[in-house]
C-alpha cells in the first residue's frame, strides 16, 4: 500500500478541463491553417500564418499534450537547446539552395 | 521516484543548474524509460528535420514550377474539386486520437482502468483510419503518375520528397498503432493495476509505460503539424 501511494503521488494528474481546452484550441487552429489555403491567402501572408499556426500547435501539444509545461528545466533544456542546430542547419541549406538555384539559372538559361 | 523531495529543490533555472550538477540523477522526478523516450524522440526530430531540409533545399534550388499541393491534393465531391480536403481531414483525425491518448494518460494514473482502455483502443482506430487514408491517397497519386522520378504537375523533385517524408510518417504512424493495440490489451488485462512483469523484461508494469507510449503518440502528431505547414500548404 505504501508503495502505490509513493506512486500516485510521484505522478499527479492534470485536471480533466486543460486537456478539452487544449484539444479544442488544436482543432481550431488546425481550421484556421486549412483556411489559409482555402482563401488563397499568397505571400508573405500566407507564410507567416502558416508558421504562426504550426509554431502554436507545436508548442500546444508539447507543452500540455507532452506534458513538458510540467517537467522541470533540466529535462526541457535537453530537448529544447538541441533545436538550435536544426535552426542553424536551415539557415545554412536556405543559403546553399539560393546559390544552386543562382548557378542553375546562370547555367542552364543564359551559359555560364 | 522522490517527488516529495522534489518540492523542496529549487526550480526554474536554478533548478536546471541544481540538477545538473547534483552529481546524481539529472533528470529528477521524470521516470528513466520517458527519458529514453524523450531522447529518441529527440534523435526522430533530427531525422526527420533532415528530411524536411532537405525538401526546403530540393524545392528552393528547381528552376522548374513547384505543383500547385492545393490541386494536387484536392478531392472531387459532387464533380466540385474541394482543395486539401482529404489532408484537412487526415489532420483533424491525427488530433483527434492525440486528444484521446492524452485522456488516456490522465486515467491511467488515475487508475481508472476500463476507461484508459478504450481511450487507448480510441486511439488506435484513429490512427488506423489515418493510415488508411493515406493507403487511398498514394494510391491516387500513384494512378496520376506521380513517381519517385517524374510527375505530371511540375518539378521532378516532388514525388521523391512526397513518398519520403509521407512514408517515413506513415511507418511512424503504423507502428505507433501496432504499440496502441498491445497496450490497449494490456491495459483491459489488468497488467499495470496488478504490476504484472513484462514479457521481455522481468520489470513491473507501471501506468507511466502509457505516459510513454503518449510521447510516441502526441510526437506523430507533432511531426505531422510541420509536414501539414512545409509539405502541404506552403
Amino acid at each position: 500500500m505504501d508503495e502505490i501511494q509513493k506512486k500516485e503521488q510521484a505522478t499527479s494528474t492534470h485536471k480533466l478541463g486543460v486537456y478539452l481546452w487544449i484539444w479544442g484550441l488544436l482543432f481550431v487552429l488546425s481550421f484556421f491553417s486549412y483556411l489559409v489555403d482555402w482563401f488563397q491567402f499568397q505571400g508573405l501572408l500566407r507564410h507567416s500564418l502558416i508558421l504562426i499556426f504550426m509554431f502554436l500547435k507545436a508548442g500546444l501539444i508539447m507543452a500540455f499534450f507532452m506534458h513538458l509545461y510540467w517537467e522541470r528545466y533540466a529535462l526541457v533544456s535537453v530537448l529544447l537547446w538541441p533545436m538550435t542546430a536544426v535552426v542553424g542547419f536551415i539557415v545554412l541549406m536556405a543559403a546553399e539552395a539560393k546559390y544552386t538555384v543562382f548557378t542553375r539559372l546562370l547555367y542552364f538559361f543564359i551559359g555560364g | 521516484m522522490s517527488d516529495n523531495k522534489l518540492d523542496n529543490l529549487p526550480g526554474g533555472f536554478e533548478g536546471m543548474s541544481h540538477d545538473m550538477g547534483s552529481d546524481q540523477t539529472a533528470f529528477k522526478g521524470a521516470q528513466w524509460g520517458k527519458v529514453m523516450m524523450w531522447i529518441f524522440l529527440l534523435s526522430d526530430t533530427f531525422i526527420f528535420s533532415c528530411f524536411l531540409i532537405s525538401y526546403m533545399k530540393g524545392r528552393t534550388s528547381t528552376v522548374v514550377d513547384w505543383p500547385n499541393t492545393s490541386e494536387v491534393f484536392s478531392l472531387h465531391v459532387g464533380g466540385v474539386p474541394v482543395p486539401l480536403l482529404l489532408i484537412a481531414i487526415m489532420t483533424f483525425v491525427l488530433i483527434t486520437s492525440s486528444g484521446t491518448m492524452a485522456l488516456a494518460v490522465k486515467y491511467g494514473y488515475e487508475r481508472n482502468r476500463k476507461m484508459c482502455g478504450w481511450l487507448i483502443l480510441a486511439t488506435a482506430i484513429g490512427g488506423l483510419t489515418f493510415v488508411g487514408m493515406q493507403v487511398f491517397e498514394w494510391s491516387k497519386l500513384i494512378h496520376e503518375g506521380v513517381r519517385p522520378w517524374e510527375n505530371p504537375f511540375g518539378a521532378k523533385q516532388f514525388g521523391s520528397f512526397f513518398f519520403m517524408i509521407t512514408g517515413f510518417h506513415g511507418t511512424h504512424v503504423s507502428i505507433g498503432v501496432i504499440f496502441l493495440f498491445i497496450y490497449a490489451r494490456k491495459v483491459f488485462r489488468g497488467d499495470f493495476d496488478n504490476a504484472k512483469r513484462g514479457f521481455f523484461t522481468t520489470m513491473k508494469s507501471d501506468y507511466v509505460a502509457i505516459e510513454i507510449l503518449g510521447l510516441y503518440w502526441h510526437f506523430v502528431d507533432l511531426v505531422w503539424v510541420f509536414i501539414f505547414a512545409f509539405f502541404y500548404l506552403w
